[in-house]
């Protein structure tokens, strides 16, 4: 059969592809629906909170820091309680990451506050001294997305079913409303909102002053992404 | 004319040698400072602080690796197939025009995604997948190089006098389908613009951003079933054909088994998809993928060795020509240096031990050892072998070659050493526990315990950095020397008309 094979490149090609696509098929299809549900207490991305994820992918942190908590009193003392699937159910792309170079952030926003992460992406070493993580200071004047950020609430809405102005259930049994604008000026008057409530614990004068004249920082949608983890 | 030997064409196998080597210097050169960038922090800011944000670890680590495996180790694989794949179906690309059109369309929008590759990434254009971090624009332009490939290499396959597929070819046809595969589905992502037409509110955002179709534990099962496979179909599969066709021809034996070869190559193909789980082992997919990521893991031992055996067994009889040929010591060191990753990458996969490794440098150390040791030495000893036939000249040097070799070799040692302390360090760090039941250290003890072994492994990948540009010096000196003869003698022997 093989040495058959080997003089009919077609049929050789179809028998690699099918012995390759297998294991995918077997590995892949059989959870992913189940996959896809969000647990009780996992609520969409806020506007400004999807520009602030969009600020963590553009500057690549998931190349250093993980969102995995692995099932180990270790890893749980460290940083709360072991992962759920349905706790990812609202990230696209997931951000695992692959290395801890510096540790997890999927639930920093239990732990970290807004004053804490403003002083450590200005000068990682003067709140932990010995960190090689370098600083982040083009954050505090680069300006947010917030339009992509939108953009991408509409399309999530729209393919994937994303609840956005409807009640999610949360773990005591109350629900929230996670909004999204009707339009861009809408939404961008949403996340200003927000920001402000993010600038007021921040002490940087030129990012107040900045969401004062209504424009966003990257660092404010970042802060608010880093408290959404939780 | 009946009795003149094939003349191949190797127009475009030049082009891809050229690209090999400019983008080998520039992925080992940003390699080499990250790495200093973990040992000292302040070389985040080599070019000063107007620039960090385009030279911090974070923004140049995806271009570390994208341009290392789509830009070194593709234009190998690219370069080996357009000299490979000629020589073994016994055809040469000037026969056809439309192949030869075919590959020069391949080479410059081949050279195109990669410049649009590598002003995206330094904009931070990111999907954030591991080696899938271009945008759906550049994802199309991925899927036509890779097609025009395709056709060129099914073309040849297509023109071929000698019937029947040498192992090589088995293994370069994997390498295409294998990648259309796993690219295809792993990069599935709506562009927002459709979001935003649909609602009225079209033009407002990037237009060049996207949505993962998968969210995440169905995300990270297609990008690990991709980001793993594809190590196997770009860093193992082509590496294998390389190094079935160039070994036996610069050391002048025969495979040693045709059996031994079949049953590696099929084996790779069945077994080698499944073992993506093992890189989400204690995470959220389910438990029976976890663990059938590492059974296969384990059972992978078996194909990797099969092929490395037969590639030692080739050399029964021959050892004296290790110690005599830098080449022949860059494939079998390679070979070895394949045996040991495909062992070490199993035992990373077994449950208790990746607990420990996972997230750690030990990983980092395990893909050194695998893409210095094996992919870089074969594609380096395989563009060494074809210099001198492409170019008509022999190698510039061979005492250049073997201090090469011998430099390059202490910088993977000095890589892979340092990182598995450094990562069993770490990892053992981590899970300490006190007497009381407390964490014994802080993150940051961790991060600080390592500054040493980060140095040592900065020191090892600098030295891997001289031994390239060492080779690059010994094929820019091979290809502009006088040539020896401008044409081979056709009828030079005794029984020749």
């Amino acid at each position: 059969m093989f040495h058959w094979l080997e003089k009919h490149p077609f049929f050789f090609a179809v028998g690699v592809f099918v012995t390759i696509a297998f294991a995918g098929l077997v590995e892949i299809l059989p959870n992913f629906a189940q996959a896809s549900r969000p647990v009780i207490g996992t609520a969409p991305y806020s506007t400004l909170e999807l520009a602030g994820r969009h600020v963590y992918i553009k500057n690549s942190c998931n190349a250093c820091h993980s969102q995995l908590v692995r099932p180990f009193k270790s890893e749980t003392d460290r940083y709360g309680h072991y992962s759920l699937s349905g706790e990812y159910a609202y990230d696209r792309p997931f951000l695992w990451g692959s290395k801890r170079t510096g540790p997890d952030l999927w639930r920093v926003g239990n732990y970290r506050t807004t004053d804490w992460h403003e002083n450590h992406m200005k000068d990682p070493a003067s709140v932990v001294p010995g960190s090689i993580m370098p600083a982040y200071k083009w954050m505090f004047t680069n300006k947010a997305d917030i339009e992509t950020a939108f953009a991408e609430q509409l399309t999530v809405a729209q393919y994937f079913s994303v609840t956005y102005n409807e009640p999610v259930p949360m773990k005591d049994g109350s629900s929230i409303i996670v909004k999204m604008g009707g339009s861009v000026a809408e939404a961008k008057a949403i996340a200003l909102e927000e920001a402000k409530l993010i600038a007021a614990d921040m002490r940087d004068q030129d990012v107040k002053d900045a969401v004062a004249r209504g424009e966003i920082p990257e660092i404010v949608a970042l802060i608010a992404y880093m408290n959404s983890l939780k | 004319m009946e009795n003149r030997p094939l003349e191949y064409d190797y127009t475009i196998a030049k082009m891809f040698m050229f690209t090999t080597i400019v983008l080998g210097i520039v992925g080992m050169l940003i390699g080499v400072i990250l790495a200093f960038q973990l040992a000292f922090p302040g070389v985040n800011l080599f070019l000063g602080e107007g620039l960090a944000e385009y030279t911090n670890f974070s923004r140049l680590r995806p271009l570390h690796t994208d341009a290392v495996i789509f830009g070194f180790t593709l234009s190998g694989v690219f370069a080996t197939w357009y000299y490979v794949g000629q020589r073994v179906l016994k055809v040469s690309m000037a026969e056809s025009k439309l192949l030869m059109t075919l590959g020069k369309v391949h080479f410059w929008l081949y050279l195109v995604v990669v410049a649009a590759v590598v002003v995206s990434l330094f904009a931070g254009v990111t999907t954030s997948k591991e080696y899938a971090e271009f945008e759906w624009p550049i994802d199309i332009g991925v899927v036509v190089v890779w097609v025009i490939w395709g056709m060129g290499v099914f073309g040849l396959i297509g023109i071929r006098r000698e019937k029947s597929l040498y192992i090589s070819i088995w293994y370069y046809i994997a390498t295409f389908l294998g990648i259309a595969m796993l690219y295809l589905f792993n990069n599935m992502e709506i562009p927002t613009i459709l979001g935003t037409s649909a609602a009225g509110e079209s033009g407002i955002c990037a237009w060049y951003h996207s949505v993962s179709m998968y969210s995440g534990t169905n995300d990270a099962l297609v990008q690990w079933w991709y980001g793993h496979n594809a190590v196997a179909f770009g860093f193992t599969v082509p590496i294998v054909a390389m190094i079935y066709y160039f070994l036996p021809k610069e050391s002048g034996q025969a495979i040693y088994s045709y059996k031994l070869s079949l049953l590696s190559f099929w084996g790779l193909m069945f077994v080698y998809l499944w073992a993506g789980g093992h890189h989400l082992l204690y995470s959220t997919v389910p438990d029976w993928m976890q663990t059938m990521g590492s059974i296969f893991s384990v059972i992978l031992i078996l194909p990797s060795w099969g092929s490395a055996i037969n590639m030692l067994l080739t050399m029964k009889g021959e050892w004296q020509q290790v110690a005599a040929s830098p080449l022949i010591k860059f494939m079998i060191l390679g070979s070895t240096f394949y045996m040991f990753s495909t062992l070490e990458g199993p035992i990373q996969a077994i449950k208790s031990v990746n607990a420990i490794a996972h997230f750690t440098d030990w990983i980092v150390g395990h893909v050194h050892d695998g893409v210095l040791g094996w992919v870089g030495f074969m594609i380096m000893a395989a563009l060494y072998h074809m210099a001198p036939r492409v170019f008509k000249r022999e190698i510039y040097s061979k005492s250049l070659m073997a201090a090469q070799f011998w430099i390059q070799t202490l910088g993977v040692v000095l890589y892979f050493t340092s990182m598995w302390i450094a990562g069993i360090t770490q990892g053992m760090m981590w899970r300490a526990h006190d007497e009381f039941g407390n964490l014994a250290y802080s993150f940051i003890d961790t991060v600080t315990v390592l500054h040493p072994y980060y140095t040592i492994r900065g020191v090892g990948g600098l030295l891997y950095l001289v031994g390239f540009l060492m080779f690059a010096y010994n094929i820019y000196k091979t290809m502009s020397a006088r040539p020896v003869e401008e044409r081979e003698l056709q009828n030079a022997s005794p029984m020749g008309a």
